[in-house]
């Protein structure tokens, strides 16, 4: 595995490359993909990339915790986290990709 | 929101592009995401995520339905982990 990261210059770089537009337009239209994704989510909307996957958004109710070093109880507010469910596809392709 | 309509909205704030240099972009980026797992590689967008890769070792599985137990290899999943800025957003907490 070669276990390189990717960040969003790959992905412009990428749009740059398949579509050729400027390498400054190509990073400002991964920015405004990431961007309306983003805000869909705030707005409590599901994102829904057909053969990638889904992002949702899901209601956690409070609850207690606990500081795990000095063992007191602390009161988690409830809070609203993303979930990201793959597709299909996605799961396959990354199955088959990183077989053996 | 889905794909169709997240291309729609960048087409309508970028009138000079036609719409199947929109549609391109678009599945430009979530191919690319998709290849680099493929490859075992992360994707790390600062502010939104990172996708990655997780092993999940073989075990022993049972049929819920028969209860005989069979051998599931080791595996790789995708995996996502929200950023910190987006995971702040969605609890109403701007920057």
């Amino acid at each position: 595995m070669s276990e390189k990261t990717l960040t969003r210059m790959d992905l412009s770089e990428a749009v740059f490359r398949e579509v050729g537009l400027s390498r400054n337009e190509s990073a400002q239209l991964v920015e405004s993909v990431l961007g309306h994704i983003s805000d869909a989510l705030v707005r409590g909307e599901t994102v829904k990339i057909s053969s990638f996957g889904t992002f949702s958004v899901r209601e956690k109710s409070s609850r207690m915790g606990r500081n795990p070093k000095t063992g007191e109880e602390v009161p988690i507010s409830p809070r609203r986290v993303l979930s990201f469910r793959p597709s299909h596809l996605m799961k396959d392709r990354v199955a088959a990709g990183n077989k053996g | 929101m889905i794909r169709s309509e997240l291309i729609q909205k960048i087409a309508e704030e970028n009138p000079h592009l036609f719409q199947r240099d929109v549609e391109k972009i678009v599945n430009t980026i979530f191919d690319e995401i998709v290849e680099a797992m493929a490859r075992g590689d992360r994707v790390e967008l600062r502010g939104f995520g990172a996708f990655s890769v997780k092993r999940r070792d073989a075990r022993v599985g049972r049929n819920p339905r028969t209860g005989t137990s069979v051998e599931v290899d080791e595996k790789h999943v995708p995996f996502f982990k929200t950023g910190k800025l987006l995971r702040n957003r969605l609890n109403g907490e701007e920057d």
